[in-house]
């Protein structure tokens, strides 16, 4: 029915304008990132985790310490994205990959613009690539590339 | 609040505190056959309503009678005159209204009607809407028609005096 040519149709675009607050854990993170610094936090064990939690998701401590780590990482997994969807964060064919900054334990989902399949590898080098307008929120990481 | 401490390089800077987050749902939205003749209708400058078997006027019609499920069967134009019978003053704002507020939104039963349509009343102040106010619509120059009701700008009262007011509805036994 929807394809009758006879029959209208129109875009219908429902839109909710939420703000969230990010408390302070996060909003340091956010700030970090704003300000090109990516920032892990320091667990009770001694890891740096990525991105910073208020509490040790390991004893639920509550933890203190926001650590500087990066900016160059490395890929520990990732899964070749062939055709981008539009929401995806780049429009060319682009890699999901865990990337563990150095200086932190644990890796974090991030797009990787490697150009093509064959120039991703597990172990890779990578470095941020950061937007050019930077506002606080998580686009300011615009995704990582490779280094070198 | 955490007492966190925060890398050199940050401190001193000002802290981010919260993030837009919009959420946003994109649709195409099919009218339906019935619909499309109302919409058509209306671009055109008139305002259609659909006849069932059991004599009801719907506007806009659905295509079928609620009541008896089954299908209207005669267009049937409808003047652009009709009696409050419902009405909302509308004083909070809210995201994406495009109005100013106080504003009257109302239900509006067209002279022939059954079923009434929902729209601005406007050239009113709102403490003067009243239901059973008679009223007319004030169309959009005939250039700028289109296939939306938004081809009437609003409805006004037309100063006939006012009509008694019997619900939509009243007197159907299921």
């Amino acid at each position: 029915m929807a394809d009758d040519p006879g029959v209208l149709s129109a875009p219908l675009i429902i839109e909710y304008p939420f703000t969230r607050t990010t408390g302070p854990v996060i909003g340091a993170f956010l700030t970090g990132l704003r300000e090109g610094l990516l920032l892990g936090i320091r667990t009770g064990d001694g890891r740096v985790v990525i991105p910073p939690t208020e509490y040790d998701s390991a004893t639920g401590e509550e933890l203190h310490e926001l650590v500087e780590v990066g900016p160059g990482g490395v890929v520990d997994t990732w899964a070749w994205v062939r055709d981008p969807m539009p929401k995806h964060p780049l429009a060319v064919p682009f890699a999901w990959a865990l990337v563990r900054p150095d200086g932190a334990d644990v890796g974090f989902l991030q797009a990787v613009d490697a150009g093509s399949l064959d120039a991703m590898a597990t172990g890779m080098r990578v470095r941020p690539r950061w937007a050019a307008q930077r506002e606080g929120t998580i686009h300011d990481l615009e995704c990582w590339e490779p280094e070198g | 609040m955490t007492d966190l401490t925060l890398p050199v390089s940050l401190q001193g800077v000002e802290l981010v505190r919260s993030v837009r987050t919009p959420a946003r749902l994109e649709y195409t939205y099919t009218a339906g056959v019935a619909t499309t003749r109302f919409l058509t209708g209306i671009a055109a400058g008139k305002i259609l309503g659909e006849r069932a078997p059991g004599g009801k006027v719907y506007v806009p019609s659905r295509g079928a009678d609620p009541q008896l499920g089954v299908p209207t069967t005669e267009q049937v134009e409808l003047p652009s005159v009709g009696t409050l019978v419902s009405f909302c003053v509308v004083n909070v704002a809210f995201y994406g209204q495009g109005m100013e507020i106080p504003y009257t939104s109302g239900l509006i039963l067209l002279d022939g009607a059954d079923l009434a349509l929902m729209h601005l009343i406007q050239e009113c102040p709102v403490a003067d809407v009243h239901i059973g106010m008679r009223v007319e619509a004030v169309w959009v120059d005939a250039a700028d028609l289109g296939p939306t009701l938004e081809s009437i700008r609003y409805f006004r009262p037309n100063g006939e005096p006012d009509a008694e007011v019997i619900q939509p509805g009243a007197g159907v036994t299921w």
